[in-house]
């Protein structure tokens, strides 16, 4: 979707800012394309240091039809999950789990984290209205896709958990399409996710945003003890006995990686301890760690929404403090990116 | 056949150890490939590095770039015109090279090859500091007429205001028209004497049938390409080898076939002058010399990486004028790899890997135009090696084989970047393509020029002003116009086919074929995403028309949200979809020369940057002079939803109403296929086969970042050999204008932000 502005020409797509994200290009990784010099040597390949790629929304819904309904029409649909508050979808491989995948943005977030990539998600009232029928559509369409690629899809936000019943619909509807389904999620409302949904996930991204107490309330203005919890429950529920006993929940634990916020060797070394703990209770719950690189390419979202970015002068961490912190998390066994 | 006895013992040496069938009674290369060939279904484990030999060959050719690219051409005969024979052996390294021979008499010196038009010879000439032979001025001026006069001689004002003004452009009326592709293996698998028996059996026919002048220019045609083909033996000859029997070995066989080909690159400055599908069949040549033990695995890379030199430093003598519509000094030899046969079988074989391999051995280049047949039934091993080769080379094209098995075969290869035609069966008339987004601005300007001004198509009273744009009001105009875009373009094409029979013969590459061939009018349209996007604004949104004080539309003031083309949002796509059958639709209305059966193609090459530059403001907020997107491709940066949302919007094109194939060109970072080696290949392979394993028809693959890009423009010198793919074709780099390489800076890159 274009919005055209109103003087002639220039149009920009919605979201203005990084509506034209993906030309952007991350952080200054050197790929390879002439692997072979003139003397048909291999130059070696610095395929050790793919940085996180940075969170971001699509841009716009494409295609999904805005449904027109009124205000109490609306809510009585929402509460049965029968429609939905959506920011965007979009179609990406290997960022939010294995294959390609489509990945839908919900709005809606009870964080409020410094550095929110996407802070034009987390109001619920700023999303579009879209069914869950509409949605499914869309998802069963892609089947043929997901099936090439190993794929599947990945409710984003916004916090995926603020609209349990509407998530709940979508990924029965999916399994049921039999397409593997992820959820993107910091965990914080944990409970909202019922046992039956549960047995409905194949793959959740959990963001654990810190190890220390203090320092996740002040990044995210919210408490981290629940999102301990879900995590445990996640690793539970796949033991014998558990919901997930005949086929356990995987979990790809990730880290936002903040110089001078999040980036202290104990704070790391807690979070990597949990990860390792979650191990502990079922081997194999957390199959991979992501530690994302900070990068504040999301400022020019919060200025066009008005607001303060405290981070502003907050550099992306450097080659090798990604790799220690890296590091923190390979010592205890776990494959990390 | 009518062969001597010691000719007859030569094949049946050569022959030795083949599957018998009718490939021995007729000449049927598609069927000896049946018979004989073993699918490979491994890995890429086999594969064999450079030799010494190898590294040395390709250094020294390699030390002479620097000096071309600085100058454009390395070397030029401005003495000799071009001919099979016209040119003494010419070497790179003479004791080092395994299969031999050169355009001219020394590796990167151009010839001249006046019959396509002198115009071009001349100018290229005075670019690059060369004299004109003022005896070979008068003779291509005065005495001997070329294409080039001929078209300009026939063409009407009407076609000659629809060149001058961009609305149809790149028409081969000045230079060879190209994409013929001659059956090459003929010339290994059979000998230069039973092609040339082959051939005098069919003239013969043609001598008993009464008069028409169908008949007289076919015999005319065979006398041609008999002689042809002769020359190709005095040529081979003159390098030691007696082809006239079929090639006994490997080498011999690899050396046959490019003696065939070379022979048309000699005499012919063909726009694209493809190589066809030779891998496999060069494979049961490999397999039979290593079951004998008489090659081992590293000998036969060896002989394909010497092969592939050779098809790296094919050159033209061209006008800088060409290169803003075909940069990058593209050859466009073609190699198809791979697909699956009609029995169910894949045509992978261990040659397939070997071509491939050339990439690493020699490292990247952008020629031969590596083209991988792709199908989802393909093996594993092979699919992983593509995608491999592409993350390390971005080199490589993937085309539908699916598609194309459908309709042409499983013997049919691609032409220049994506029109497919059975090989040695079928041949086309490149037709170049007409600017789809100027045509609407036309619609909209009562077909008078938004640039110049000028009444180009019929004059029709232009749209009100100080009203928003009405869509069916708008659609009914365009229909008109592209009825008149239609009829002009085709008489052109029919006046360009004609002339080109007529002055600038293929005679070698038509020696390669069958008596009766398929001729297709190959149409193409530019700028399609501009024009559906610009719909969509007008449909969608509310667009009001800017006049100019020449009562001209000159700009578009747009207003709220329209889908784009590009985000497999059925609202956009299916303005595209409609735009690609009406305009087919139209073009088959007409009779075509030499009864052709039309197709269309939806590419660009890299012209889009030419076409945009003579094309207005347009309603979708695209500003005057900006960049079409290449081929098929969403505008850039207007597909947001990703890179297979993306491809699928463009899958919707119908390949029925575009025969001559729907091109889109892809850039991903290698972040956005994963986060190690395993995960991107899987995932690389995984995204191709769900796009042109799919509903897709065509896909350039580049795995870059944009900074690399960045620094090779900076640093041209640390980047000799940086491949990309651009449309249909690989460039290197450096060798774009500064525009282009500036536009493809400006295309989406797909992955993570």
């Amino acid at each position: 979707m274009v919005s055209a502005h109103a003087a002639a020409g220039t149009a920009t797509p919605r979201g203005g800012g990084t509506g034209r994200g993906h030309y952007q290009v991350s952080d200054g990784r050197s790929a390879n394309p002439v692997p072979v010099n003139l003397d048909g040597e291999l130059v070696s390949e610095d395929l050790d240091v793919p940085m996180a790629p940075p969170r971001r929304t699509g841009a716009g819904l494409a295609g999904l039809e805005v449904s027109e309904l009124d205000r109490s029409e609306k809510f009585a649909m929402m509460r049965t999950g029968e429609l939905g508050s959506v920011h965007s979808w979009e179609l990406v491989t290997a960022v939010d789990g294995p294959g390609t995948r489509m990945t839908i943005f919900f709005n809606g977030c009870p964080l409020r984290c410094l550095y929110c990539h996407n802070p034009d998600t987390l109001n619920m009232k700023d999303g579009e209205p879209v069914t869950a029928e509409q949605l499914l559509a869309r998802i069963k369409r892609y089947v043929p896709a997901f099936t090439a690629t190993k794929g599947g899809i990945t409710i984003s936000g916004g916090e995926v958990l603020q609209q349990p019943a509407f998530a709940a619909r979508i990924l029965r509807g999916a399994k049921e399409l039999g397409v593997h389904t992820a959820i993107d999620t910091s965990g914080y409302l944990g409970e909202a996710l019922t046992d039956e949904m549960l047995s409905d996930v194949d793959l959740v991204l959990l963001d654990v945003k810190s190890g220390d107490p203090d320092t996740y309330l002040k990044v995210t203005k919210r408490p981290l003890q629940p999102t301990l919890d879900f995590g445990r429950r996640l690793a539970r529920s796949g033991l014998p006995g558990g919901v997930g006993e005949d086929d356990p929940v995987e979990v790809w634990l990730r880290f936002v990686l903040v110089p001078g916020l999040t980036d202290d060797v104990d704070n790391v070394d807690i979070v990597a301890d949990y990860a390792a703990e979650l191990n502990e209770i079922r081997p194999g719950t957390v199959s991979r760690v992501e530690v994302l690189a900070f990068h504040n390419m999301g400022i020019d979202k919060w200025e066009s929404l008005g607001r303060r970015y405290e981070l502003k002068d907050t550099p992306p961490p450097s080659h090798e403090l990604l790799e220690r912190v890296r590091e923190q998390f390979r010592s205890r066994g776990l494959t990390t990116y | 056949m009518t062969t001597t006895s010691a000719a007859a013992d030569t094949i049946t040496t050569a022959w030795d150890g083949f599957t018998t069938g009718p490939w021995q009674d007729t000449i049927d290369v598609r069927d000896f490939i049946q018979r004989n060939y073993t699918p490979y279904v491994g890995d890429d484990a086999f594969l064999a590095g450079p030799t010494a030999r190898t590294t040395k060959v390709w250094q020294t050719i390699a030390a002479m770039f620097p000096q071309e690219r600085e100058k454009g051409v390395y070397d030029v005969d401005n003495k000799v015109p071009a001919a099979i024979t016209a040119h003494a052996p010419g070497y790179i390294s003479k004791d080092d090279e395994l299969i031999v021979g050169l355009q001219t008499d020394a590796p990167l010196k151009r010839a001249m090859m006046p019959f396509g038009g002198w115009r071009m010879v001349e100018t290229s000439l005075k670019t690059y500091g060369y004299d004109v032979d003022p005896t070979l001025q008068e003779i291509f001026s005065k005495y001997r007429k070329t294409h080039n006069q001929g078209v300009f001689d026939a063409y009407s004002p009407n076609v000659r205001a629809a060149r001058s003004s961009h609305v149809i452009t790149g028409l081969p009326d000045a230079y060879g028209r190209g994409r013929i592709i001659g059956d090459y293996r003929r010339v290994a698998l059979y000998g230069v004497d039973q092609l040339i028996a082959a051939k005098k059996l069919d003239k013969l026919s043609l001598d008993t049938q009464v008069f028409s002048e169908k008949i007289v220019r076919e015999r005319e045609e065979h006398a041609e390409q008999i002689r042809a083909l002769g020359e190709l033996k005095e040529m081979a000859a003159s390098y030691g080898f007696d082809i006239s029997g079929p090639a006994t070995t490997a080498t011999e066989a690899v050396q046959w076939l490019y003696f065939g080909y070379l022979a048309a690159v000699k005499e012919q400055n063909g726009a694209a002058m493809s190589l066809g599908r030779v891998s496999t069949f060069l494979d049961i040549y490999f397999e039979r010399d290593l079951a004998a033990g008489i090659l081992t695995e590293e000998r036969a890379q060896e002989i394909m990486d010497d092969f592939v030199i050779k098809l790296r430093i094919v050159r033209f003598l061209r006008t800088p004028e060409y290169d803003a519509l075909f940069s990058g000094d593209p050859t466009w030899v073609t190699e198809s790899i791979a697909g699956m046969g009609q029995d169910g079988r894949p045509l992978v074989t261990k040659n397939s890997f070997r071509m491939l391999q050339t990439l690493y051995n020699l490292g990247p280049a952008p020629e031969p135009n590596m083209t991988v047949l792709w199908s989802a039934a393909l093996p594993q091993g092979f699919k992983d090696y593509c995608a491999k080769v592409s993350i390390d080379t971005s080199a490589v094209q993937y085309e539908s084989d699916d598609q194309i098995r459908g309709h042409w075969g499983d013997d049919a290869a691609i032409a220049c970047c994506v029109s497919p035609m059975a090989v040695g069966k079928q041949m086309q008339f490149f037709g170049a393509r007409v600017n789809l987004a100027k045509t609407l601005l036309y619609a909209i300007n009562g077909g008078k020029d938004e640039v110049t001004g000028k009444q180009v198509s019929p004059a029709v009273a232009p749209v009100e002003a100080g009203k928003a744009l009405d869509y069916d009001d708008v659609r009914a105009r365009f229909d008109k116009t592209m009825d008149w875009l239609a009829a002009t373009y085709v008489e052109a094409l029919n006046v360009i086919h004609y002339m080109h029979d007529k002055y600038a013969y293929e005679r070698i590459e038509m020696a390669l074929h069958d008596k009766e061939v398929l001729r297709t009018m190959a149409c193409g349209i530019a700028g399609l995403a501009v024009a559906t996007d610009s719909l969509s604004a007008i449909k969608y949104a509310k667009v009001t028309p800017v006049f100019d004080e020449r009562g001209i539309v000159v700009d578009y003031v747009t207003e709220g949200d329209f889908p784009t083309y590009g985000n497999d949002d059925d609202r956009a796509d299916d303005i595209a979809v409609e735009l690609v059958e009406a305009f087919m639709k139209k073009i088959r209305t007409h009779k075509m020369y030499r009864d052709a059966v039309p197709t269309q193609s939806v590419l660009t090459i890299t012209s889009n940057v030419v076409y945009g530059k003579a094309t207005g403001n347009t309603p979708d907020g695209r500003r005057a002079g900006e960049p079409f997107s290449p081929g098929a491709n969403p505008m850039n940066g207007r597909d947001t939803h990703g890179m297979l949302a993306s491809a699928l919007s463009v899958a919707k094109l119908p390949y029925e109403e575009s025969q001559d194939g729907i091109s889109l060109t892809n850039t991903v970072v290698p972040t956005g296929l994963g986060r190690e080696r395993g995960e991107q290949v899987a995932n690389l392979a995984g995204l191709l086969d769900a796009t042109v394993g799919g509903n897709g028809y065509h896909m350039n693959v580049n795995v870059l970042v944009k900074e690399t890009l960045e620094d090779a423009m900076e640093h041209p010198e640390n980047y000799p050999q940086l491949t990309i793919r651009v449309s249909g074709y690989a460039v290197n780099f450096v060798r774009l204008t500064r525009e282009q390489q500036l536009d493809v800076l400006s295309r989406t890159f797909h992955g993570s932000m």
